[in-house]
């Protein structure tokens, strides 16, 4: 498997040329068939060396609230009402591994968050300053500070197995089949079977979550409830916050000089409406690199 | 198991794991597979992608196989029989279910004699006084001319048991089912239609259970009723189908096989009673036989019963046991009475072990391995006032467990001052399951080998070791300073190389048996089926006098000369359904699907050709390994081979609490039984009568609770493990939201629950996946908690109450397992 790097925090965009051709993989996601039972929670723990995290029983299944610098892979338990049923959704949550990753995007320190040519979005620690500023620009609320390391920490998509090719903990642990590993052209595939079976039986609304707003994610969901989204604690229509595209596509590019006046100006904005309040057509940025 | 046994001939899970993949429909009721047996479940998962089947989940609780069901019914806690019944009842009305296979692998044509009856919530032969039936009353009828049972193969005899069926399900409508499991009708007629579409040869479901059914006051008989039903549908035998029982531990399987209970010997052979003084006496009851000797007659396989039982006693006792001293059959211990665990309990606690009639002192010592009776048993203030009478107290285990830390248990336990309590414990380091190697039986019946994978820590020795040890300082006494009955210590055998830590696959070479001398073949004497010294291959090479060793014959094939079946891995697939044949050893006879006879039709034909179990191919019967004769053509036997009449049982005389299944109310009833008030209980049930084991009533626990297991824990075992408790950091109550909102209770905050043996504290959890329901024209309100904490545990944040503070020794009259899974409670803010 490629490591080769597509893009970079705080390097000129291009950088990723020829790299078009490289295989895009993707984590396979079933909420249908998930069971919740959080073999994934423990094999992400214990490949990455991991927690455990202080938790304590506050009336919910779910282990944690969000995600932690300790625990990257958190099962969501949502319970919904329908018309005379119940619905007791499970959602895996992890970094999305984003086409057009946020994180990325915000970070100022050069080479700290890296995208792989196969569209992993990693972190490296070695140039990770702990800013934070890549939780500012994650759509998803999914990089998180670690106190004993003072770096960012979140799913690497079990990088160092892909590229011995391996498959992630997560998928590997999995015991339902509800989770798959490949490519993204395979993992859609599989994903639009399965959405149209389940709209054979009754789920009308079914749909594949690989949102366009951030050019899709290395991360594919099948949602029952396709329309809703948020059911699962997911994003409607996540975009990249548009403080953070100028920041990246403007500011940036002027200097070192601007930075602390743009950061304070755009974040300002963001941190007034909110991430999970983006919504509607913000208009593709051409000036993004493309894959 | 007792109720797979009396309807089909074997206790056991009558699939398998992975078949669960070949099902069209798949029935979830009194177990939560999603939950407790997760890996398992992928074949749930598989069968729905892959076949479109579907799942319907039956649970008070929505559970998280409720999560991923195709339909969910909420049912209330041990109203079961009911829900079955109902069934049932729908699938006669409504004439979807397989005739054919009823009238021809069923005991649906078969009269019964006119001493059977029920009326108004009792079976005849039902005595008030000891609350037992007389199981005499509920008999076959012989045909007056032939001596063979009494047939009508029209089914249309009133005497015969599809009609007795029919009569005795009549009461089961959808309303009295919605009344009495306050299940909305709408809802459990979508569920009968669904489970009945495979009432036909094309299409095969399945039921798949757990504790959730045995572990009620009705258990046995809950399970009766899903036997039932998938006989009427004409499912067990076949690919897809079946009964499949999920153990609730990784060994339990292979424990139960083992003799892991009083009244068996391992491979369900029997326990002498001490009636039976020579082993003729013990052969001529234990043995079973047959009216059918003609056509269609019953193979009766447990006419082998004295072959099984000689080989056991060889090699047990080996060259002590001969032919003139019966085999060393003197020296097996013979019962006088009830010794499962809670009678044990019981004279512990009482100080007397009374039976039949002898007035014994209570045990004064305790050996305990791989359990935790403080958090395993009934009425926990009952359990350590029990514990803290013993003189001595000897547990192995890897972890300090409530068990070894009793005279700890909090106050509130109700347990004598520490420093009154007499008892010596001795905590034996134990090695853990990846700590040594080994077998594990699961619920498909493999015995799968299991290698250890790193060696024990400290001085914590693996069981074999412990066990090996005091027996061997135990025979030493015996050799010194004599005793009573010394032989049956001198003479077992125990002739492993190293005989203070035997190698398991020394012992598991011995399960499977071998010939002493050399065994003739019966068809030409010149030959030899084995020689002296040959491990056996299957258990029709059994003897009955003395010329074969077998410590199991249910396990025989496991360890023959082709070496450790248990060990071998093939994913070879060549039937295609998943049945493995070269991956491990499946008891019995390596067969996966068992009663498969009954995958096919009279002439020998698959009644789903797409998914045939054995058929007949004019010499014999290919595809698993047949349940039956392999070269008798079809017709010549029944299906269900180790029943003596050979037919698979709608109606069982063999349980205590009737031939049917009947709808009673748990022990603690919240309602009086809606169909005979007089009657509310199981009638048969087992309670105890010290002053511990008291009883509650609706008046004053107006709630009705249920327990658990989650997925994130095992047992009482995993609060030691920070991993874990950071997944399940601590004990809950569920609390429907409705009712919470009522009563002010908010998630998370602390409450307490209170039954009349016990009073616990936890946090709250406010949830939609709890609904009161409508019971008998009242809202009725179900809370529950998981078990699988207590005050032992390595981080004291991850302590909580035992469970079973709450629970009562109420007990199934069969297998006298406790009722766990409903009993009443109150409910109030802490
Ligand atoms: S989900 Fe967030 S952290 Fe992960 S790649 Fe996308 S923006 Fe970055
Ligand atoms: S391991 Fe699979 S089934 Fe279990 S919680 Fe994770 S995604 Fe769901």
């Amino acid at each position: 498997m490629s490591l080769d790097i597509r893009r970079s925090s705080a390097s000129v965009w291009g950088s990723a040329s020829g790299m078009r051709t490289a295989q895009v993989v993707s984590k396979y996601i079933d909420t249908t068939t998930c069971i919740g039972c959080k073999a994934c929670e423990v094999a992400c723990q214990e490949w990455n060396d991991l927690g455990p995290v202080a938790t304590e029983q506050v009336g919910t299944y779910q282990t944690l609230p969000t995600l932690h610098a300790e625990f990257w892979n958190l099962i969501r338990f949502n319970e919904r009402d329908f018309d005379g049923g119940l619905a007791w959704l499970m959602r895996k949550d992890q970094c999305m591994h984003c086409d057009e990753p946020g994180c990325l995007a915000a970070c100022p320190a050069p080479g700290a968050i890296v995208q792989y040519a196969n569209g992993i979005v990693d972190v490296n620690p070695d140039q990770c300053i702990g800013c934070k500023y890549c939780e500012t620009g994650c759509p998803f609320d999914v990089p998180r500070f670690s106190a004993t390391t003072g770096k960012m920490a979140k799913c690497t998509l079990c990088v160092d197995r892909v590229s011995v090719g391996l498959e992630p903990a997560c998928i590997k642990a999995c015991p339902t089949g509800c989770l798959h590993f490949g490519t993204k052209q395979d993992m859609l595939e599989l994903a639009k079977g399965r959405v149209q079976q389940l709209k054979g039986n009754g789920f009308a609304q079914a749909a594949v979550y690989d949102p366009q707003g951030v050019h899709g994610t290395s991360v594919i969901t099948v949602l029952a409830h396709g329309d809703h989204p948020e059911y699962y604690d997911l994003p409607v229509d996540p975009h990249v916050p548009w403080g953070v595209k100028l920041w990246k596509t403007i500011v940036r590019p002027l200097g070192a000089i601007a930075i602390f006046g743009a950061v304070i100006g755009a974040f300002g904005h963001y941190m007034n409406h909110g991430r999970k309040g983006v919504k509607g057509a913000d208009a593709h940025d051409a000036n993004l690199p493309d894959a | 198991m007792a109720s797979l046994a009396a309807t089909f001939g074997r206790g056991a899970m009558t699939n398998g794991w992975v078949d669960i993949k070949n099902a069209d429909v798949i029935l979830a009721m009194g177990g939560n597979p999603a939950e407790n047996h997760p890996c398992g479940f992928k074949w749930f998962i598989e069968a729905k992608k892959t076949r479109g089947a579907k799942l319907v989940a039956v649970d008070p609780r929505f559970t998280r196989t409720a999560a991923v069901a195709d339909l969910y019914s909420p049912i209330r806690a041990g109203s079961d029989i009911a829900y079955l019944l109902g069934i049932i009842r729908y699938a006669i009305e409504t004439g979807r279910f397989h005739k054919e296979y009823v009238q021809l692998f069923t005991n649906g044509p078969y009269l019964i004699g006119e001493k059977y009856g029920f009326d108004d919530g009792l079976f005849t032969g039902f005595d008030d006084a000891t609350k037992t039936y007389d199981k005499t009353n509920w008999g076959y009828e012989a045909d007056p001319k032939t001596k063979a049972y009494a047939v009508d193969k029209t089914m249309e005899n009133p005497r015969c048991v599809f009609q007795l069926l029919k009569k005795h399900v009549e009461r089961y409508t959808p309303e009295t089912v919605a009344r009495i499991c306050g299940t909305p009708k709408e809802t459990f007629l979508k569920v009968c239609e669904i489970v009945t579409s495979t009432g036909n040869a094309q299409r095969c479901g399945t039921i798949t259970y757990a504790l959730g059914w045995t572990q009620h006051s009705t258990g046995v008989q809950i399970i009766r009723a899903a036997a039932m039903l998938q006989l009427l549908l004409g499912n067990v035998g076949r690919p897809g189908g079946g009964v499949n029982a999920f153990r609730g531990h990784s060994n339990i399987q292979g424990a139960t096989d083992m003799a892991g209970t009083f009244e068996i010997l391992p491979g369900y052979l029997k326990t002498p009673a001490g009636p039976q003084q020579t082993l003729k006496d013990y052969l001529e009851a234990a043995t079973p036989t047959t009216l059918n000797k003609q056509a269609w007659a019953s193979m009766n396989y447990w006419q082998n019963y004295p072959k099984f039982m000689a080989s056991l006693l060889k090699a047990t006792y080996g060259k002590n046991a001969t032919k003139d001293n019966e085999f060393g059959y003197a020296w097996l211990p013979k019962v006088d009475g009830n010794y499962s665990w809670m009678y044990i309990y019981d004279d512990m606690y009482r100080g007397s072990s009374k039976r039949l009639g002898a007035d014994e002192p209570a045990p004064e010592g305790l050996i305990t391995f791989g359990m935790n009776p403080m958090g395993i048993g009934p009425n926990v203030p009952k359990m350590v006032n029990a514990l803290s009478k013993l003189k001595w107290l000897v547990v192995g285990e890897n972890y300090e467990i409530e068990t070894a830390t009793f005279w700890k248990a909090p106050k509130e336990y109700g347990g004598p001052d520490p420093s009154k309590i007499p008892t010596e414990v001795f905590q034996l380091p134990a090695s853990g399951f990846a700590e040594k190697d080994g077998t594990f039986t699961n619920s498909a019946r493999w015995l799968q080998w299991k290698w250890k994978a790193v060696d024990p820590p400290g001085n914590a020795k693996t069981d074999q070791e412990i066990l090996a040890r005091i027996f061997l300082a135990v025979r030493d006494l015996y050799k010194k300073e004599g005793g009573a009955l010394p032989e049956q210590v001198l003479n077992v055998t125990w002739s492993y190389s190293n005989p203070a830590a035997p190698d398991l696959g020394e012992v598991l070479k011995e399960i499977n048996g071998k010939a002493l001398v050399d065994i003739p073949d019966p068809k030409d004497k010149t030959k030899m089926i084995r020689t002296a010294g040959q491990q056996l291959e299957n258990f029709g090479q059994l003897q009955d006098d003395g010329s074969t060793a077998c410590g199991n014959w249910l396990h025989l094939g496991v360890y023959t000369e082709a070496g450790n079946n248990a060990q071998r891995r093939s994913t070879a697939d060549p039937t295609g359904l998943g049945m493995y044949p070269n991956w491990t050893f499946s008891w019995p006879a390596n067969r996966r699907i068992m009663y498969n006879r009954a995958s096919a039709d009279a002439e020998g034909k698959a009644w789903d050709p797409t998914r045939p179990g054995i058929v007949w191919n004019g010499e014999k019967w290919v595809g698993d390994v047949p349940d039956i004769k392999p070269d008798s053509p079809p017709g010549e036997y029944g299906a269900f081979i180790m029943n003596a009449e050979g037919v698979g049982r709608l109606f069982a005389a063999a349980l205590n609490d009737g031939p049917f299944p009947e709808h009673y109310e748990a022990v603690e009833a919240i309602i009086q039984n809606p169909l005979h008030p007089k009657v509310t209980s199981n009638p048969a049930t087992k309670k105890f009568s010290s002053d511990k084991d008291v009883y509650g009533k609706p008046d004053q626990f107006p709630l009705v609770c249920t327990t658990y297991r989650l997925t994130e824990h095992y047992h009482y075992w995993t609060k030691h493990t920070e991993v874990l408790n950071q997944l399940q950091p601590g004990f809950f109550v569920e609390i429907p939201e409705a009712y919470a909102q009522k009563q002010g209770i908010a998630n998370g905050s602390k409450v307490r629950v209170t039954s009349a043996r016990g009073s616990i504290e936890g946090v709250a959890m406010v949830t939609k996946r709890l609904r009161p329901l409508q019971v008998d024209g009242k809202e009725l309100i179900q809370i529950g908690f998981p078990i699988h904490w207590g005050y032992s545990a390595g981080d004291t944040g991850h302590t909580g109450p035992l469970a079973n503070f709450l629970t009562p020794s109420a007990m199934d009259p069969n297998t006298w397992t406790p009722e766990f899974k409903t009993f009443l409670v109150k409910l109030e803010k802490a």
